[in-house]
C-alpha cells in the first residue's frame, strides 16, 4: 500500500478518534460537561493525536530507513569485482533498482507471475523492454539475483509498514479511548503535545542547516577521496576533463567570484549610501514615501530578470561601446560576457539593499548628536559627514559585508552575464567565471556522481557556504553590537 | 588697533561660501544617487516592455485547406485509428495546395517554389492542422478555414525583428519570400494578432519558437507554489510561536535563532545543492518534480515566513495576553485563541511576500533538473502535478534566454511580463492586506 494511502487511513482513523473521544467524555460525564476536568474537544483532540503521532511518527521513520537498510543488504550481494569503487556501486545499485521495479511493473501488468519474477529468468532484458522498461545492457545473473532480493525485501517492508503503522494507529486510538474518565486532564496532555510540536517545528531549521552542511560534506569528502585537497584549495587552474585528469582549483573561480563582487559593490555602495542619507536626512515625507517604495521595487525583481538584462542589454551595450567596430573604437572586449557586465547589474540589483539596511542605520543615530552637531553652527552636510556617518560607520560596514555576501551567492546574474573562462586577470572586459557558475555547470550536465569533476561542485558549494556564513556572522555581529550601542 | 574687517551679515564671507558651495554639492550627490536608482528602475522596465510586448503578438496564416479525403481518409470509413496513421508529411501537400490556392485567389504572383511557400508557415502547422483532423473527422471531405502560424522569421519579420539585411546570411528564409510576406500582408491572410497560446502553451522545440508558451511552466510553478504553502506556512508559525510565546531564554533557543537569521542568509543555491543530495540522490524523488522544487523553496521560504511571523507576533501587545490568563485561559489558549489571530493579517502579508519571493528564484531550479527539456504537457491530476517532470516560469525564461534564436528571448521577455505580473499582484494584495488590516496598538 503506498504510503499516501496509509496516511489518508490513519488520518481518517484520527478523525473518527476525535469523534469517538467527545462521544465518550460526553458519556462518561453522564451529558453534563461540567464534570469533566476538561472541554469536551479536548477529549476529542487527545484521542486524534494519539492515533495519529505515532503511526505517522514511525511511518516517516520507516520511509527514511527501509532504502537504506535494504541497500546495505543488497550491496553486500553484489560481488566486489563488479564494482570496485564507490561510483560504479552506485551505477549498479542504479540498476538493480531499475530491474526490481521493472518485474514489479512486469508482475502488475501480468507479463509475468510472482513466482516467475523471483526465478531466474534468461531472457530479462527483452521480457522488460516489452513492457517499457529500457535496460542499457544485458542483466548479469548477480544483478537480477540482486534486484529480485531487492524487491522481496522491499515488498516485505511495505507489508510490515501497513501492518505496523495501522497497527500504532488502531492501538492508540483504544488506548487513548480506554483513558477517558471525567477527571482526565486532556487540556493538558494536548497542549504539552501541541507544544513538543512546536518545538520540532523550531527545530526544522536547525535540521536544514544540518542537511545543508552534511549534504554537502559526505561528496566533499567523497570528493578529496578522489582529488587532491592541495589541488582544490592551492592549485592555479580550472580545467574540468570529463575523461578524467583534470586541473580543478578554486583560486580562479575565487578570483573571478571576487573581482565581480568588487565591481557591483562599487556601483550599489555609492548609489546606495547616497541614497539612504538623502532619503533619511534631507528629503521630506513626501519624496521619501514615494522614492523609497520606487527604489525598493529593484529588491523585488526577480534575479533572472537581472540575468536577462545583462546577457540582452547591457552585455551587448557595453560591446558596442568597448567592442570591435564600437563607439570608442577600441578592441578591448570580444564578447557580452564579461566581468564588468556581471559587475554592474549585480550593482544594480544590489543598490536597494545597501540604501535600506543604511536606511535603518542612519536613522538610529539619536537625533540629539545631530541637534548637538547643528547647534555649533555645522552645516547639515558637516553634520552627516562628521557626525552623523563616523557614528553609523559600524552599521554601515555591517551592511556592505552582508551585501557582500549577497554578491558571492548570487547566480544568476553570473550564469547569464560573466561568462565561462576560469582565469586570473584584472581586465574587467573578459569573460571570467565564479563559484557559483561552475556549480551550475558541474551539475546540470550528464555526468555521474562519482568522478571528481561532478563531486568538485559539493566542495565548490561547501566553500561558498562557508564564505557567505562567515560574512553574515561578522557583520551581523557589527550590526547587532552598533545597534546595541544607541539603545 | 584692530582693523575692523568689512563684513556683512547680509553678504556670506568666502569660507562661508565655501561651506555652502559644498552643502549644495552634498545635496546633488544624494538627488542624482535617488535619480539614478529611479532611472535605473525606469531603464530596466522600459527595457522589458519594450522586448517583450511582442511575445503577446503573434502573426498568423488564414488559409482555407481543402481536407481531401484522398489524402486522409483512403478507406472513407471514418476510422480514427485509420486516420491517426496519416503522419505530418501527409498533411503537408493539403498545406501547400491551400497556400497556391490563397495566391491565385487573390491574384498574387510569385515564382517561388511550392516548398518555399509553404515554408512561410510554421513547422509545427501541420501537426496542428493534424490535431484538428484527428478531433473533427467530420470535417474530412470539406474546404475548411484554418489559422495557422505563422514561421518565427516571418513574424520576426512582421514585428521589425528579422530585416532584408539581416537575413543575408539566413538559410530559412530569402528576400523573395519576404516580397511574398509583403503582399499577403497587402490581402490581408497574414495578420498579426493577440497571442492567447503564448500565456496558456506549452514550450515547443529549438525550431519553433512561435509555438513556444509559458501555459505548462506556470502550472509547474501553480504546483510548487502549493507545496510551499502548504508545508512553510504551518512549520513557519509553529517555530515562530514557540520561540516567540513559549521559548526560554537559553543557548538552545539563542542557537536556533541564530540559525535562522543566517539561513536567511544562505546563498540560494546551496539550497539547489541540499535538494540535489537529499530529495534526488538519497531519498530518490523524481528530478525536475514540482514537489521537490517545492520541498527546496520551502526550506529556502522558512527562515523569511519565521522573521515576519515573529514580527507580527511581538507587535500583540502583552495585555492582550494578560487579559485572557487574567480570565483563566491557559498560555497555549491565550496565544491560540487571542494572539494568533490578532497577528493573522501580519503573518498572511509576510507569507504572500515569502511565496512571491519564492515564485522568482531560479538558481536551485537548475540543479534540480527543473531545465534543459521541453515541458510539453499540462498535467492532468494533482499527483502528476507534483511527480511529473515540469518547469518553473523562471526556469523556462532561463531555458529560452539559453537557447541560439533570438525569437526566443523575445519570448523570454514577455515570460518576464508574466512572471512580473503575479508578482505585483502577490505583492499588490499584500500591501493591501497590510493597509486594511494592519493595527496600531
Amino acid at each position: 500500500m503506498p504510503a499516501l494511502w496509509l496516511t489518508l487511513i490513519v488520518l481518517a482513523l484520527a478523525v473518527l478518534g476525535v469523534w469517538l473521544g467527545r462521544a465518550y467524555a460526553l458519556r462518561s460525564a453522564g451529558g453534563d460537561i461540567r464534570a469533566l476536568h476538561s472541554l469536551p474537544k479536548y477529549y476529542g483532540g487527545f484521542v486524534g493525536l494519539s492515533t495519529l503521532i505515532p503511526a505517522l511518527g514511525v511511518l516517516v521513520v520507516w520511509l527514511v530507513a527501509q532504502p537504506v537498510l535494504i541497500d546495505r543488504t543488497v550491496v553486500s550481494m553484489i560481488p566486489s569485482e563488479m564494482a570496485d569503487d564507490t561510483g560504479t556501486l552506485s551505477l549498479v545499485m542504479s540498476d538493480v533498482r531499475r530491474v526490481s521495479n521493472g518485474l514489479s511493473l512486469a508482475v502488475e501488468q501480468g507479463v509475468l507471475s510472482n513466482i516467475e519474477a523471483a526465478s531466474v529468468l534468461p531472457e530479462v532484458r527483452t521480457t522488460l523492454a516489452g513492457i517499457g522498461v529500457a535496460l542499457g545492457s544485458d542483466v548479469a545473473p548477480e544483478i537480477l539475483n540482486a534486484a529480485q532480493t531487492y524487491r522481496t525485501l522491499d515488498a516485505l517492508g511495505h507489508f510490515w509498514r501497513m501492518v505496523i503503522v495501522l497497527g500504532l494507529a488502531v492501538l492508540g486510538l483504544g488506548a487513548a479511548l480506554s483513558k477517558i474518565a471525567p477527571e482526565f486532564r486532556a487540556r493538558n496532555v494536548v497542549e504539552k503535545v501541541v507544544l513538543a510540536l512546536l518545538i520540532a517545528a523550531a527545530s526544522l531549521a536547525i535540521l536544514s542547516t544540518v542537511g545543508i552542511v552534511l549534504s554537502m560534506l559526505f561528496e566533499t569528502r567523497n570528493f578529496f577521496g578522489l582529488h587532491s585537497w592541495k589541488d582544490f584549495f592551492l592549485g592555479g587552474k580550472w580545467a574540468p576533463n570529463f575523461r578524467g585528469d583534470s586541473d580543478l582549483s578554486i583560486l580562479p573561480l575565487l578570483w573571478g567570484t571576487i573581482y565581480i563582487s568588487i565591481i557591483a559593490l562599487l556601483v550599489s555602495v555609492p548609489i546606495g549610501l547616497f541614497a539612504a542619507i538623502y532619503l533619511s536626512e534631507y528629503a521630506g515625507r513626501k519624496t521619501r514615501g514615494i522614492a523609497k517604495p520606487l527604489i525598493e521595487i529593484l529588491a523585488g525583481i526577480p534575479t533572472i530578470v537581472y540575468g536577462l538584462f545583462a546577457l540582452l542589454t547591457v552585455g551587448p551595450l557595453l560591446l558596442r561601446t568597448f567592442g570591435t567596430d564600437g563607439v570608442l573604437g577600441v578592441e578591448w572586449m570580444s564578447g557580452t560576457n564579461a566581468v564588468l557586465t556581471a559587475g554592474l547589474v549585480m550593482g544594480i540589483m544590489l543598490i536597494p539593499f545597501v540604501s535600506s539596511l543604511s536606511d535603518d542605520i542612519i536613522n538610529a543615530v539619536p537625533q540629539s548628536m545631530r541637534d548637538g552637531s547643528l547647534g555649533l553652527g555645522a552645516t547639515k552636510s558637516e553634520t552627516i559627514r562628521q557626525v552623523v556617518i563616523p557614528a553609523a560607520l559600524p552599521g554601515i560596514v555591517g551592511a556592505i559585508l552582508l551585501a557582500a555576501s549577497r554578491a558571492i551567492g548570487e547566480t544568476m546574474i553570473v550564469v547569464l552575464g560573466a561568462g565561462a573562462i576560469a582565469k586570473f586577470s584584472l581586465n574587467p572586459l573578459d569573460a571570467m567565471t565564479t563559484i557559483t557558475t561552475r556549480i551550475v555547470s558541474q551539475l546540470t550536465g550528464d555526468g555521474d556522481f562519482a568522478s571528481p569533476e561532478t563531486l568538485v561542485a559539493f566542495a565548490l558549494g561547501l566553500t561558498l557556504f562557508v564564505l557567505t556564513l562567515g560574512l553574515n556572522i561578522v557583520a551581523l555581529h557589527i550590526v547587532r553590537t552598533y545597534r546595541e550601542q544607541y539603545e | 588697533m584692530i582693523t575692523p574687517v568689512k563684513t556683512s551679515l547680509l553678504k556670506p564671507d568666502a569660507r562661508t561660501q565655501k561651506r555652502n558651495a559644498a552643502e549644495t554639492r552634498f545635496r546633488l550627490y544624494g538627488l542624482s544617487a535617488i535619480g539614478a536608482g529611479l532611472a535605473i528602475l525606469v531603464l530596466l522596465l522600459v527595457t522589458i516592455f519594450n522586448n517583450g510586448l511582442g511575445a503577446f503578438q503573434q502573426t498568423f496564416i488564414t488559409l482555407n485547406v481543402p481536407l481531401l479525403e484522398s489524402k486522409l481518409d483512403k478507406s472513407g470509413e471514418r476510422d480514427l485509428e485509420k486516420i491517426k496513421k496519416v503522419s505530418t508529411f501527409g498533411y503537408a501537400p493539403l498545406m501547400a495546395q491551400a497556400m497556391e490556392d490563397a495566391l491565385a485567389g487573390n491574384g498574387i504572383e510569385s515564382d517561388l517554389k511550392a516548398k518555399k511557400k509553404a515554408a512561410l508557415l510554421s513547422k509545427s502547422a501541420a501537426a496542428d492542422l493534424r490535431n484538428f483532423v484527428i478531433t473533427n473527422t467530420d470535417k474530412i471531405g470539406e474546404t475548411v478555414e484554418f489559422t495557422f502560424l505563422a514561421n518565427s522569421r516571418v513574424d520576426g519579420y512582421l514585428k521589425g525583428r528579422v530585416t532584408r539585411e539581416s537575413i543575408a546570411d539566413d538559410k530559412s528564409i530569402n528576400a523573395d519570400q519576404l516580397d511574398l510576406v509583403d503582399a499577403l500582408v497587402m490581402s490581408g491572410i497574414i495578420e498579426k494578432r493577440f497571442n492567447l497560446s503564448f500565456i496558456t502553451g506549452a514550450d515547443a522545440s529549438d525550431q519553433r519558437p512561435e509555438a513556444a508558451g509559458m501555459g505548462v511552466a506556470m502550472m509547474g510553478s501553480f504546483f510548487m507554489m502549493i507545496v510551499v504553502l502548504a508545508l512553510a506556512l504551518p512549520i513557519g508559525v509553529a517555530a515562530s510561536i514557540y520561540l516567540e510565546e513559549f521559548a526560554p531564554k537559553n543557548w538552545i533557543t539563542d542557537i536556533i535563532e541564530v540559525n535562522i537569521s543566517n539561513l536567511a542568509a544562505v546563498p540560494s543555491i546551496v539550497f539547489g545543492i541540499l535538494g540535489l543530495a537529499v530529495f534526488i540522490n538519497y531519498m530518490h524523488l523524481p528530478q525536475s518534480a514540482p514537489l521537490v522544487g517545492g520541498l527546496v523553496l520551502t526550506l529556502m521560504t522558512l527562515p523569511t515566513i519565521i522573521i515576519s511571523t515573529r514580527a507580527s507576533l511581538k507587535s500583540v501587545p502583552p495585555s492582550i495576553r494578560d487579559a485572557a490568563l487574567g480570565v483563566g485561559a491557559s498560555k497555549m489558549q491565550s496565544v491560540f485563541h487571542h494572539v494568533l489571530p490578532l497577528a493573522a493579517p501580519g503573518i498572511l502579508t509576510g507569507t504572500i511576500i515569502g511565496l512571491a519571493q519564492a515564485l522568482g528564484e531560479t538558481a536551485p531550479l537548475l540543479l534540480i533538473g527543473m531545465i534543459g527539456f521541453i515541458a510539453s504537457n499540462a498535467p492532468d491530476s494533482v499527483a502528476s502535478g507534483l511527480l511529473d517532470p515540469n518547469s518553473a516560469m523562471p526556469a523556462q525564461i532561463y531555458e529560452w534566454a539559453k537557447r541560439a534564436d533570438p525569437a526566443f528571448y523575445e519570448r523570454a521577455w514577455g515570460g518576464i511580463i508574466i512572471l512580473l505580473a503575479f508578482l505585483v499582484t502577490m505583492n499588490t494584495i499584500a500591501v493591501i492586506l497590510r493597509r486594511r488590516f494592519e493595527r496600531r496598538w
